[in-house]
């Protein structure tokens, strides 16, 4: 345990501080593309709180990440505030409160049915949103401008894109590494544990004592409340927020980049996100097919390397950064 | 009274399509313990066979002859084959691992054949209305309903009888239901389960093919149109049970009524509705009506 921090410590501190570096390397374009792997990396740390450590494969989670990106979308439709700070209050909050609802009816399932369950109460939302056009936009969704940073201090400025891949990437950057601070936190801790011994042995962990129905409510809910940050996070990149975030394909995507990284790791899905972010862009830029391009590398995948990137390469002992 | 029966009509209508897709999905799972993430696109790759069979014989006329609905029944064929290649190939690998996989390799399969069907058949919509119209319209009252929306209704009626009548009336519906309830003493016992998985897959893709070939002179073949129904489906079983053909059925019937419903006097929560459904019966009775647990 003492050495493993360390460990870590050595190889993501100058991953972070290539990390600082690079938009004053790369072009611009990069760090905005970098910006949205970020972004979906704070989501796959979110689900892989329930798939890696609890052992709950949710199909549902782009419901939580839609909360999160359309309450920052009401916030400014309805509240007319325009701070980024607001954003991620407004996402946190309603992605939990999504969360505590849906987790209420989902953790008494596992597998196929939890599965099912999230699947279909995300599917309510989504079709919600698609509905309801007048309070949502419909498929046409809402606008959302750049936000002001830190309490109003930092503007957009003339150029959108330089503000948004410079200073908003550094904020996107900064909230990425509290988030991983705070999931390292929480899965280390005899919280962490506990779920990790509902997930490999539902029996004996209720006799040892965890509440087990809770302790998945909990999990659920800080897993919910991660991917919602991500969703408040990723609306001012994109500047709209439409009901295909809502979808169930959106959550089966998320499945895929946890699995691309390994879910059994740590940082695998961290890593998983950021390089299916870079093929999913690479794929739609370069081909109508780009489904097709992702399908097929989901099923090599499931076929070839079941462990993922980061699982694989930790088996053959190039990196022996141990976790749980 | 008429606007009743028009109703009435159109909700097994529903019923009839969403049977032959959710029975497909259902008599999957029941057998293997697999959710086939990507049958809905089996029935989407139904659907497209068929529109583009009798559009290529069709030509360029209009006028229907009797003969060209005896195409429609290729997309079924078609969607069979496909299934009997991809279970040996695709899943069979996947059985003795976690279930976490095998809904990830069938998404991966989804996207697949989403996308294939674009490149095979392109962006556009495949009409065939010809068909549809070809049939005419009866009268009754002072409502006049389609014909070949009978005829669809017919035969999802027959399909189910069908269905039942060789699961519970035939040698190998026997070996069937013996694989379902113990795979390993059924194999002990001397059935060759591979053998068995591969027919119980492709019944279920031939039923979902046909869900798209008699479906696709009334609404067409667009991409998406797997997507959406698989939610559809997940529904039906969701309702009666995954694993039980009588469960698709009352599912099927169910979401019939509430869809229609819906779509006459709820259309804003319409869809809402129907997932709310699916999870208040999750939560009353998780295995479903007649599911087992």
């Amino acid at each position: 345990m003492t050495a493993a921090p360390r460990r870590v410590l050595a190889w993501s501190a100058p991953v972070l501080l290539a990390l600082i570096a690079l938009p004053f390397v790369v072009p611009p374009y990069q760090t905005v593309l970098l910006s949205y792997g970020l972004v979906l990396a704070i989501a796959a740390l979110g689900f892989n709180l329930l798939l890696g450590y609890t052992g709950l494969l949710s199909f549902g989670h782009s419901a939580y990440f839609g909360a999160g990106a359309y309450a920052v979308a009401f916030i400014v439709k309805y509240l007319g505030l325009e701070s980024m700070e607001a954003f991620l209050l407004g996402g946190i909050l309603a992605s939990g409160a999504v969360a505590a609802l849906f987790g209420l009816l989902c953790v008494r399932y596992t597998k196929i049915f939890f599965g099912i369950l999230t699947m279909a109460l995300s599917q309510v939302l989504w079709s919600l949103a698609f509905k309801f056009f007048w309070v949502t936009g419909g498929s046409d969704g809402l606008r959302v401008p750049t936000p002001t940073l830190l309490g109003g201090t930092v503007r957009v400025g003339s150029d959108k894109f330089e503000f948004l891949s410079h200073r908003y990437y550094f904020y996107v950057l900064a909230v990425f590494v509290v988030c991983v601070a705070v999931m390292w936190i929480i899965v280390h801790s005899p919280f962490g544990k506990a779920l990790q011994a509902i997930r490999d042995n539902e029996t004996r962990a209720e006799f040892v004592g965890v509440q087990v129905w809770h302790y998945r409510w909990v999990a659920f809910v800080i897993s919910g409340i991660f991917t919602g940050v991500a969703g408040a996070l990723w609306v001012p990149l994109n500047g709209l927020t439409t009901p295909d975030i809502l979808h169930w394909t959106f959550s089966g995507k998320m499945v895929f980049f946890t699995v691309l990284g390994g879910f059994q790791t740590f940082f695998g899905p961290i890593v998983g996100a950021i390089i299916f972010n870079y093929l999913e862009t690479y794929a739609v830029g370069h081909t109508v097919y780009w489904q097709m391009v992702l399908g097929i590398v989901l099923v090599v995948l499931v076929l070839v390397l079941p462990a993922g990137i980061v699982g694989t390469v930790r088996r053959f002992g190039l990196r022996p950064v141990k976790v749980s | 009274m008429d606007t009743l029966v028009v109703h009435l009509l159109n909700a097994l209508l529903y019923a009839s399509v969403m049977f032959l897709i959710a029975g497909g999905l259902s008599l999957i799972y029941g057998v293997m313990r697999i959710v086939n993430l990507a049958h809905g696109n089996l029935y989407a790759f139904g659907a497209y066979v068929s529109a583009w069979a009798v559009g290529r014989v069709l030509g360029s006329g209009t006028e229907a002859s009797p003969w060209l609905y005896a195409l429609l029944p290729l997309g079924a064929v078609a969607a069979a084959g496909l299934g009997a290649v991809l279970e040996p190939t695709l899943l069979r690998p996947l059985y003795r691992r976690a279930e976490e996989y095998q809904l990830l390799i069938t998404f991966g399969l989804l996207l697949i054949l989403e996308d294939l069907m674009r490149l095979i058949w392109g962006p556009y919509p495949l009409q065939v209305s010809a068909l549809y119209e070809g049939l005419g319209s009866l009268t009754f009252g002072e409502s006049i309903y389609p014909t070949y929306n009978l005829l669809v209704i017919l035969i999802g009626g027959l399909a189910a009888a069908g269905l039942w009548a060789f699961v519970y009336r035939t040698q190998f519906g026997v070996v069937l239901r013996a694989t379902s309830q113990n795979m390993r003493m059924a194999s002990a016992l001397g059935v060759n389960v591979n053998r068995v998985y591969v027919q119980a897959f492709t019944l279920g893709c031939f039923m979902a093919g046909l869900g798209g070939a008699v479906i696709v002179p009334q609404q067409g073949a667009v991409l998406g149109m797997g997507v959406d129904a698989l939610i559809l489906a997940f529904v039906v079983v969701v309702i009666g049970g995954l694993g039980s053909l009588e469960g698709a059925l009352i599912g099927a019937l169910m979401v019939g009524v509430v869809r229609e419903a819906g779509i006459t006097f709820f259309p804003e929560i319409e869809l809402a509705v129907l997932y709310l459904m699916a999870a208040v019966v999750l939560l009353i009775r998780p295995a479903g009506i007649l599911g087992r647990a």
